[in-house]
């Protein structure tokens, strides 16, 4: 792992150790493998210590963690097949979002994701995951394809948010956000969607509207980022911690808040210690529930779609 | 010189014979600094008669525009936040909520209504930006749903006026799904055939332009109003250059094709009422 975060130290502190020793046993041709069990069996104990319990902003950290997985390499280990689509055929080609038909154990989807890069000229490239109205256009258009030839949808979120750019005023993105609400609420094939790293805002919500919304375990969701949140209420970012714990934006607290369906478990530490298990999770859910909505009548789930958005607020009638 | 000599000293008007010195009567026009006297302003449909700039008002002031004789039944007036994350910032939300009760009188940051613009029925929902920005949380988001549901039952047209700074950040993710909720709403009204008429005012931005604001069967505006998604501090600091003047005005955003039209608020009623006829006839 080269990149961990503070509250991960006794894990890098003892990953260091069994590597020191490891090195020792080598030169000397000295046994240590004695020593190396019991630091072994104490670094599966901090990581179960660490990664038990961790905080709102420790989970924010590990979604945004420059390893894990984005949409296009959950893609790979998820479809025998994929074709991926580009363009919105209005202004552009949007890289921060990413789609096409996909082979899952041989059935077709249509999967639409948010799309990072994973080293700085692709992070460039990718805009950082934040897309411009293209995007959103693009991925209603593919939806539109899907529901034509009536294939479901697949949404894989992960965006730290919609660009705040001065083209992307000028190109409407609210009114692009807005219109994929609508169209996906009364979209006539079943829609998944899984939050698997940062859930942020309307940027999110944009490929959000779904019969099923999950969020991986590791994973935040809400109306602002706890920076931006920290700078609003309180005038400075270094009350971004706090603003992790009042924004309730962990998987826990939303699906206690009944705001999302489920949580998908990740791997000890988080997706990006065991990407391939984490696609194997996703997969095994995607069929699982493809399997129950494909064989519904759809005007049913369109209305338990409406209903489940509509009952979402907590008011008080005087 | 005795005759201008104060013979006694204190205040000795009594607080029964003392007479009320009128209060607000006057304003600024915050765009030319002009005094604005109110019966003026009230008669002038709040814009300013010296430059022409519409000022922002609330609820009280739309309906009493918008509605004839100002005669309209209030909906689902008692609707009031719940705190469901028992949020606390620099004061607990529970608080903040407590002080805008008390200063604007009002249950949240808007008020729907069914009444008549010149005859003819019209549902009026109207967000209140002196209640915590205009944000939009639950309450919100509730009773736009409902309005819309009263829509569709009694099949009259709807007109949503917008004015708000976005989603309420002490209801996170419950605010957010406000917009999920008034969205798949309005895809019914649409299957309903009903009009919706979106009214942008000064200031929408943020969540509520990036969903019901910008999803009118027409989307119309008022001269000058703040249009956008992101606001332009955001905006700045992102692109890190200065913003061209007049950028996110309404005239901008009609410009680039997002409103049907821009009419003056002196204008507006008769402006609506002759699209409702068409829709209508």
């Amino acid at each position: 792992m080269n990149t961990s975060f503070d509250f991960e130290k006794p894990i890098a502190e003892l990953l260091q150790q069994i590597e020191k020793v490891k090195q020792v046993e080598e030169k000397t041709k000295v046994d240590m493998s004695a020593t190396l069990a019991e630091l072994q069996e104490k670094l599966e104990s901090a990581k179960k210590e660490v990664y038990s319990n961790p905080s709102g902003w420790q989970k924010v950290q590990i979604s945004r963690h420059p390893d894990r997985p984005y949409t296009l390499q959950y893609i790979e280990m998820i479809c025998d097949d994929f074709i991926e689509m580009h363009g919105d055929r209005t202004v552009k080609d949007d890289k921060a979002i990413v789609g096409g038909f996909g082979s899952i154990n041989g059935r077709t989807v249509m999967i639409i994701g948010h799309q990072k890069g994973t080293n700085t000229k692709l992070r460039q490239y990718r805009n950082f995951g934040m897309a411009n109205p293209e995007g959103y256009r693009k991925a209603l258009r593919l939806m539109k394809l899907a529901e034509k030839f009536n294939k479901p949808v697949v949404t894989l979120i992960d965006t730290p948010g919609a660009y705040p750019g001065l083209e992307a005023e000028e190109r409407g993105q609210g009114e692009a956000i807005a219109r994929n609400l609508l169209e996906m609420s009364v979209l006539k094939v079943p829609v998944l969607c899984f939050v698997v790293g940062e859930g942020a805002s309307g940027g999110a919500l944009g490929i959000g509207i779904g019969d099923r919304v999950y969020m991986f375990e590791n994973t935040w969701y809400s109306v602002i980022s706890p920076e931006s949140c920290s700078s609003i209420l309180w005038r400075s970012w270094d009350f971004k911690e706090k603003a992790a714990d009042c924004l309730k934006l962990t998987s826990e607290n939303m699906y206690s808040n009944k705001l999302i369906d489920g949580i998908i478990p990740e791997p000890l530490g988080g997706a990006h210690y065991d990407p391939a298990a984490m696609a194997e999770t996703l997969k095994a859910k995607i069929v699982e529930d493809l399997d129950a909505l494909c064989s519904r009548d759809i005007d049913e789930l369109i209305n338990e779609r409406i209903e489940k958005f509509c009952a979402m607020g907590v008011v008080q009638e005087g | 010189m005795a005759w201008f000599k104060r013979e006694k000293k204190g205040i000795i008007t009594s607080t029964e014979e003392k007479k009320e010195a009128p209060d607000g009567i006057w304003n600024k026009c915050p765009n030319c600094k002009k005094p604005l006297h109110y019966a003026e302003q009230v008669e002038n449909k709040y814009v300013c008669h010296y430059c022409g700039y519409q000022l922002r008002i609330g609820s009280k002031e739309y309906f009493s525009i918008l509605f004839d004789d100002n005669d309209f039944t209030e909906l689902f007036p008692n609707l009031r936040s719940g705190d469901p994350l028992e949020f606390v910032d620099t004061k607990p939300y529970k608080d903040r909520l407590e002080e805008n009760y008390a200063k604007t009188g009002l249950n949240d940051a808007i008020r729907s209504g069914h009444g008549k613009i010149n005859g003819q029925d019209l549902v009026i929902a109207c967000m209140d930006f002196n209640f915590i920005g205009g944000s939009m949380g639950s309450v919100v988001g509730e009773k736009i749903a409902r309005s819309i549901d009263y829509c569709i039952e009694h099949r009259v047209p709807f007109l949503m006026i917008s004015k708000s700074g976005g989603a309420r950040m002490m209801e996170a993710a419950f605010s957010l799904m406000q917009m999920a909720k008034t969205s798949a709403k309005l895809a019914l009204l649409s299957k309903a055939k009903i009009p919706y008429i979106s009214l942008l005012t000064d200031p929408t931005t943020g969540g509520v332009t990036a969903s019901y604001a910008m999803l009118g069967d027409i989307n119309i505006s008022e001269p000058g109003a703040l249009i956008g998604f992101a606001g332009p501090r955001v905006i700045k600091e992102t692109i890190k250059k200065d913003l061209p003047k007049g950028f996110q005005t309404a005239e901008f955003v009609l410009e680039h094709g997002f409103l049907d039209f821009i009419v003056d608020r002196r204008e507006m009623k008769a402006k609506l009422s002759s699209f409702l006829k068409m829709m209508a006839n």
